[in-house]
């Protein structure tokens, strides 16, 4: 069986948990012997030396195989996206300054906006680099020999059903969040429209969650039966396996980490109203924010605000050993996001054994138990929570030992295996 | 022979509201949900099946007969939410046909705790058993059926019972029936009624279990079984909770039409009666002993205290509760002794139950938290708040200095 499979990001130049899916289900599928050509965009930064080779085919075809990767080959279409923007860029588009609608701070997205080819590099210029990277597709796929075609998130959907329109071959989308989560009732009407028409032109859509499914299914009117949940997996070979591999430190103080992009669907300022109420109830703990994002400084300000900007830690945006390092220190990891599809970040911390409070609101809440849940927005049970976590060391131990036995059972093996079941069935009609 | 013994616990706990460190009350159990839930099972269990009971005790004048235990926590919750409920138990006692056995008044693991505080609390029930029902109980049985051979040594020196509820445990029995008394070792007084589990079961958990081979069980069926021990045994006990019937068993599997036939099913065979545990105990001799140094109960597969001291959590509240003792009781504060003895009620602690995968869903069905570690953390804020006050009413006694670096858990490692 041979897979088409449309992605857009891919370790280590990632910006959320679409990068970190799309590798782990790619090797498993891999492993069990589906052949896939991978299509990405070509990445801005070159020269990392990671497990994956990032490979250049500017405008050409160019197919390799890469270490640790079996049955999957690489191809790259030159384009500099980036899906969400940095502190930076939102610094320098401030409403009523460029292009941006003003009032949505969240994501600066300015779909056909004329002055799209002025500033590079920037999420305003997506809809180019979408369309480029479609019609490069359909190029790849000329050359290629494949089965089924698999589009990961609104970004390549245009390129799967391009794809698919060419080689009359069936589409299946991956649905590793959506325009909802993101943007909450602020809606991006062009990327909702991408969304909606690839779920509905795919054979099958594959949802993260069943709280994914649901949002597919009320939200953008997709038949039940069309959309399968496949829970992601976690990676066992990289990172920390819970012992430490750095030196850190003598802590003096706790530490409560958030990390991931510092974004409205992240739900960074619940993270840091919970902070205040903790902080009344016990001092010798601090609050690291990892990651970047464009609502960062807004929050800088609003830790200061607050009256806690001494006990709040920015650490702007983390790769590799510095993510590791950061849950290492941590004591508890807290995903307060609004609307999150799955949530990997949460089985790292397992993964480092850090026990984990996450929000009701997300994927991994259904799937997961020995977890804290919370509501986003109820601050209080945030608090009380963290300050259990904190205080009573029976409890941290509990959840630490039971989760990290339990974050085994997430297996990219399983994945892969009910994605490619997803296949056959869509195959055999 | 042989005899049916048929003992039901009743039993409600008060649940604890959702309480945090932000707030200062003292106001710690869920009122409206105790109330909801107690009366909800009053019109769905209690009622009918204590107007069954009599019904049936009056048919058969006087030959069907039956125990119950009814928890201090639940007499207090009838007394002031459910009182039809309190008259139709006294109307019962009042037949002649029903035993009231004693337990720990709060429904406690108070015996692996504190042994002062077991024997108080066996006191406060027998007390209250004879001011309600007039009653002076001779049989004990311990929370869940919590039972090994130190037990048997506390409860015969506390010198009022004749025999202790338990349950029969395969790998104590080993060939061994349930359907015979038993005696502990070193005991030259008490008897032990040992619960027949598979009889028992087979109306407790299996009654409305379509995938059961034996489904659908009538009262017929069920005393061909029972009449199949004729011979071999003198008694079969056929312990369970009270709920069983009709909260559940729902009324709609027909549980309570089953137990209206029951009776004349089983007094069709000559050899056949009911006895209620006393009764048991006169007529019957014990036949040999039933060594039991470790700890066993009637509880899930295992039959262990692991739902209630499985994890760390579990041990851990345990532990901080029963710390408290000297101190609750230093303060000589009525309102402070009986927040800490409703905080002892087992339910709390089987809440706090990890073993999520194989006895699920027993576990959830009876749980109003969401995972295990709401309950403790809940538990243990409300413990803390209960600790301030003690502090507060002894001067002397500083709460120690808060520091969230501090290794403050004394508890074992998981069993």
């Amino acid at each position: 069986m041979k897979a088409f499979m449309l992605g857009w990001e891919f370790p280590p130049l990632i910006s959320g948990g679409l990068g970190t899916a799309c590798h782990g289900l790619t090797k498993a599928m891999g492993g069990l012997g589906v052949q896939i050509a991978f299509v990405l965009p070509k990445a801005q930064v070159s020269g990392y030396t990671g497990p994956v080779r990032v490979l250049s085919a500017e405008g050409s075809v160019k197919t390799e195989q890469v270490g640790g990767f079996e049955h999957v080959s690489f191809h790259e279409i030159p384009s500099s996206l980036r899906p969400y923007v940095s502190s930076a860029a939102q610094e320098a588009y401030a409403p009523g300054r460029g292009p941006f609608r003003p009032g949505n701070r969240r994501y600066v997205r300015s779909w056909h906006s004329e002055d799209s080819e002025q500033v590079e590099n920037y999420p305003h210029d997506m809809a180019q680099q979408v369309r480029r990277y479609a019609s490069k597709a359909v190029e790849i796929a000329t050359v290629e020999e494949f089965d089924i075609i698999h589009a990961h998130d609104w970004m390549t959907y245009p390129a799967g059903i391009a794809v698919a329109e060419s080689t009359g071959k069936p589409l299946i989308v991956h649905v590793h969040s959506t325009e909802c989560d993101r943007s909450g009732d602020n809606l991006n009407q062009n990327i909702y429209d991408i969304e909606r028409h690839g779920m509905h032109f795919a054979s099958r859509v594959v949802a993260v969650s069943n709280y994914t499914k649901n949002i597919i299914v009320n939200r953008y009117g997709v038949a039940p039966e069309k959309v399968t949940v496949v829970y992601n997996g976690v990676e066992r070979d990289s990172g920390g396996d819970g012992s430490s591999a750095y030196a850190l430190p003598d802590k003096m103080e706790k530490i409560v980490l958030f990390l991931g992009r510092i974004t409205m669907q992240k739900g960074p300022e619940y993270f840091l109203m919970a902070a205040k109420k903790v902080l009344e109830k016990v001092d010798n703990v601090k609050f690291v924010m990892a990651g970047d994002g464009d609502m960062t400084n807004r929050m800088v300000e609003f830790a200061a605000y607050l009256g806690i900007g001494h006990k709040v830690l920015f650490t702007r945006f983390l790769q590799g050993v510095d993510v590791d390092k950061a849950y290492q220190m941590a004591d508890l990891y807290v995903m307060p996001s609004v609307s999150e599809p799955f949530g990997i970040a949460p089985l790292e911390a397992l993964k480092h054994k850090v026990p984990v409070l996450v929000s009701k609101t997300s994927g991994i809440a259904e799937v997961l138990s020995h977890a804290l849940k919370v509501d986003f927005w109820d601050i209080d049970q945030m608090a009380n929570k963290i300050v259990a976590v904190l205080k009573y060391p029976v409890l941290s131990r509990t959840l630490r030992e039971y989760g990290h036995i339990e974050m085994h059972k997430f297996r990219w093996e399983d994945a892969a295996a009910e994605v490619k079941g997803i296949y056959e069935g869509v195959l055999t009609g | 022979m042989p005899s049916i013994c048929l003992y039901f616990q009743v039993h409600q706990p008060y649940r604890l509201r959702n309480y945090t460190i932000f707030e200062l009350g003292n106001d710690y159990f869920d009122e409206a949900r105790n109330i909801e839930i107690c009366q909800r099972v009053a019109r769905k269990c209690y009622l009918p099946s204590n107007l069954l009971m009599l019904k049936l005790i009056r048919k058969y004048g006087g030959k069907f007969r039956i125990a119950y235990s009814v928890t201090g926590t639940l007499l207090e919750q009838i007394e002031l939410y459910a009182p039809e409920v309190m008259a139709s138990f006294q109307k019962l006692a009042a037949t002649g046909c029903v035993e009231f056995l004693v337990e720990t008044y709060y429904h406690s693991l108070s015996f692996l705790h504190s042994r002062e505080e077991f024997v108080e609390q066996i006191r406060l029930h027998e007390e209250t058993i004879h001011r309600l029902f007039g009653q002076r109980p001779r049989i004990f049985r311990n929370t869940e059926l919590i039972y090994n051979n130190d037990l048997a040594t506390a409860v015969e020196q506390i010198g009022d019972f004749n025999a202790i509820l338990a349950e029969g445990a395969d790998h104590i029995l080993g060939y061994r029936s349930p359907n015979f008394l038993y005696r502990p070792p070193n005991s030259t007084k008490l008897k032990l009624l040992l619960k027949n589990y598979r009889l028992s079961d087979d109306i407790a958990f299996r009654f409305s279990n379509r995938d059961w081979s034996e489904w659908p069980v009538t009262a017929e069926r069920f005393a061909s079984w029972v009449n199949a021990v004729n011979g071999d045994g003198y008694v079969v006990n056929l312990f369970m909770d009270y709920e069983t019937l009709g909260e559940h068993q729902w009324e709609d599997t027909g549980i309570f039409g089953f137990m209206e036939q029951l009776p004349s099913e089983i007094l069709k065979h000559p050899d056949n009666d009911f006895k209620t545990p006393s009764e048991v105990v006169a007529a019957y001799d014990a036949v040999g002993e039933f060594d039991a140094p470790y700890t066993i109960s009637w509880a899930d597969i295992e039959r262990d205290l692991s739902a209630w001291r499985g994890n760390p959590m579990q041990e851990n509240a345990l532990h901080r509760l029963y710390a408290l003792e000297q101190k609750v009781k230093a303060t000589n504060d009525p309102d402070i002794l009986t927040d800490w003895r409703r905080l002892q009620t087992s339910d709390h602690f089987y809440y706090m139950c990890t073993k999520y995968f194989a006895d699920g869903d027993v576990h959830k069905y009876f749980n109003h938290y969401d995972s295990p570690y709401e309950a403790y953390i809940n538990f243990v804020t409300v413990l803390d708040n209960l600790n301030s006050r003690c502090c507060k009413a002894l001067p002397q006694e500083q709460p120690a200095s808060f520091s969230v670096i501090s290794r403050d858990d004394a508890s074992p490692s998981p069993v």
